[in-house]
């Protein structure tokens, strides 16, 4: 039965899984050992949508069938689940877009490749960034960004981290739209990333995790 | 005797679009008046240069060039996008500003930043816009949502035209919200008739017939504006490329009607009703382009192309929800003689061998990212190509390096014409000597 529930997750067998999920619950199983199996299926989606077998329709519809199961689970649930993770990721788009579904993406797969992503939506204030790198301590900043004028709004949300001091306590890595190796200069950041894959890459070189 | 419009061919069709951008009509209907003979002259040299790319029949005296503008000029005259949509005389002197210093062959006009009052007038839900949600520096940004519910496929496709009136326009603007459309097909006989129009008594409906009466007042006066400033440029000698918009129907529906995720998931839950609502969506895509294309006599409708990428889609999903309505979408407009641009975001590197399936000569595609030597070698032969001027590059770069990119992408996908000197997305941030230094470089180096 376990291998099931990971297997009907990763191939996006939402009514399957339902099932699937139903039926342990009835059977008194332990809740966090279900959303243990699902986060599996969800590890697999992960990996499939880096090998280009999966694209974004499959990603967020796996994303759909996730939420269905947990929904189907909390209930039940009586502790917290023992998320033990490799780092932390303070992770937004800059002040000014408000795009989110290629941050969204990377995000998610930072999250099943084992980090603590601390997201802060869209449009983010630079400040915010600030605050958040100072109340985490995360090591890892990611700055997303779709239009052009996200180019000015990286480079300042990076000079505000440096003049806040932290600038040698993180690794910033920028991506998303049209950004590339010259913004990576013009922005001051680390590096960027040209996919979400480069984005788990880049954190695991800077984590670990690999 | 002249043939009718109904009797031509699509080829005919497209040669009369042509004709008629060619020779341009003032707003009273009569031929332009030039402002010298070397402003005509000029004028039809540009309109031809495009022609010739485009019909892959002649060789171009050179490539052409063709800056795709959001905001680019507002920034080169000194304004912010909150002025020049409030303002629109500012709006055309930045443009203008732009065309007579930069020289580009063709212009889009000052339609770009749109009319700001219209858009509160009718409390525009769609798009956050400077000063409504985005600040005033900032370009406007669509506002995605569920617009159209998981459970509405029915009504969609069932009846697009109540759908869109009854259902989408109250929710996409606050105005509107009491609209109701008269229910056309309950108008029978006499005996009980006058039902059917009690909604247009009650005061928020009449509320919203009042918005959309002021809004039409003030779209007239902006259309107005900027159709002057496209007659005064083409007594000027620069011809305005494209008024007519069309989406692919699977954009259409997943971009703001839908939703990313939404689509994305109903191709799952809900194939079928998809490829329904794809179907019922593209004649009324095929209409709105080629009717904006006909009514302004000028034959390129603009399709921006989104959600088919590479990586957005898998091929297989591609051919089955993307290509087939968007093939359909682009053959309906070239039977009524447009030439459908698809300005193609983000990169299609993966879906050259798909496109490739169109006819001759008809059609014009902008790349963002794909590779430009294989869009060369894969639709050189059957397609008009151009693109992938990089944004970053006109942002942060130095003329030298967008010059070099220039020559570079000339000597790639220039050879034997079918080349047009594009930018891959739109121009909002950029340095005005970088897109200068991508115009000057296409005159240079583009001459065949």
């Amino acid at each position: 039965m376990a291998g099931n529930l990971v297997n009907a997750l990763a191939d996006l067998k939402e009514e399957e899984a339902i099932k699937i999920v139903k039926d342990r619950l009835n059977a008194n199983e332990d809740p966090l050992k279900i959303l243990g199996d699902a986060r599996k299926g969800m590890e697999i989606v992960g990996k499939r949508f880096a090998d280009s077998e999966y694209f974004i329709p499959d990603l967020v519809y796996s994303g759909e069938i996730l939420k269905v199961v947990s929904e189907l689970v909390k209930p039940k649930m009586t502790k917290e689940a023992d998320s033990k993770k490799l780092g932390k990721i303070v992770f937004g788009t800059v002040a000014g877009d408000i795009h989110d579904i290629g941050k969204d993406i990377v995000v998610f797969m930072l999250d099943v490749n084992g980090f603590e992503v601390i997201d802060l939506g869209v449009d983010v204030p630079v400040q915010k960034f600030v605050d958040k790198i100072k109340e985490t301590g995360a090591p890892v900043v990611g700055l997303s960004g779709f239009l052009t004028l996200a180019f000015d709004s990286m480079k300042e949300t990076i000079e505000t981290v440096k003049s806040a001091g932290l600038r040698d306590k993180v690794k910033i890595m920028i991506g998303g739209g049209q950004i590339s190796e010259e913004i990576k200069k013009y922005t001051g950041a680390d590096a960027y990333g040209k996919d979400a894959m480069a984005a788990v890459t880049l954190a695991q070189g800077w984590i670990g995790g690999k | 005797m002249e043939k009718k419009w109904e009797e031509l061919s699509p080829d005919e069709r497209q040669e009369v679009l042509f004709e008629r951008w060619l020779s341009p009509k003032d707003h009273e209907g009569n031929d332009l008046k030039f402002n010298s003979p070397e402003a005509e002259k000029a004028y039809k040299e540009r309109v031809t240069r495009f022609k010739d790319a485009i019909q892959l029949k002649k060789l171009p005296d050179r490539v052409p060039v063709l800056p795709i503008v959001g905001f680019f000029y507002t920034f080169l005259a000194g304004f912010t996008p909150e002025e020049v949509m409030y303002d629109y005389e500012k709006a055309v002197s930045a443009a203008r500003k732009y065309v007579l210093e930069l020289e580009p062959d063709v212009h889009m006009g000052a339609i770009g930043p749109g009319p700001g009052k219209f858009f509160d007038i009718l409390d525009y839900k769609l798009y956050a816009w400077p000063g409504h949600g985005v600040s005033p520096d900032h370009s406007y940004q669509c506002l995605e949502k569920e617009y159209m519910k998981a459970d509405e496929y029915d009504a969609l496709i069932q009846d697009p035209s109540n759908f869109y009136s009854n259902i989408y326009l109250p929710r996409i603007f606050g105005a509107l919200q009491a609209f109701t459309a008269p229910s056309l097909t309950n108008v029978l006989e006499i005996f009980g008739l006058a039902f059917n129009f009690v909604p247009y008594g009650l005061p928020p409906v009449q509320a919203a017939y009042k918005a959309l009466m002021e809004a039409g007042d003030e779209a007239l006066k902006w259309a107005m504006a900027m159709g002057a400033f496209n007659e005064e440029m083409a007594a000027a000698g620069f011809p305005a490329s494209a008024v007519g918009v069309a989406k692919a129907p699977f954009d259409t529906l997943g971009d703001t009607l839908r939703g990313t995720r939404g689509i994305m998931v109903d191709i799952y839950r809900q194939p079928d009703k998809v490829l329904k609502a794809l179907e019922v969506l593209t004649p009324l895509m095929i209409n709105t382009g080629a009717g904006a294309a006909k009514g302004a006599g000028l034959p390129i409708v603009f399709i921006p192309l989104h959600k088919g990428a590479d990586g957005f889609l898998s091929d297989e999903q591609f051919k089955k929800f993307y290509w087939p309505t968007l093939r359909k979408l682009m053959m309906g407009l070239i039977d009524e003689g447009c030439v459908p641009f698809c300005f193609v975001e983000g990169s299609y590197n993966t879906r050259l061998k798909v496109i490739r399936d169109v006819p001759k000569g008809k059609t014009l595609w902008s790349f963002d990212t794909t590779d430009m030597a294989k869009a060369k070698e894969m639709l050189g032969d059957v397609a008009c190509i151009g693109g992938n001027m990089p944004i970053d590059l006109l942002a942060v770069g130095t003329p030298e390096q967008v010059k070099d990119h220039a020559k570079k992408l000339i000597d790639t996908c220039g050879k034997g014409g079918g080349y047009i000197m594009v930018n891959g997305v739109a121009l909002d941030e950029a340095k005005p000597e970088n897109v200068k230094a991508m115009i000057d470089a296409t005159k240079e180096y583009g001459v065949y």
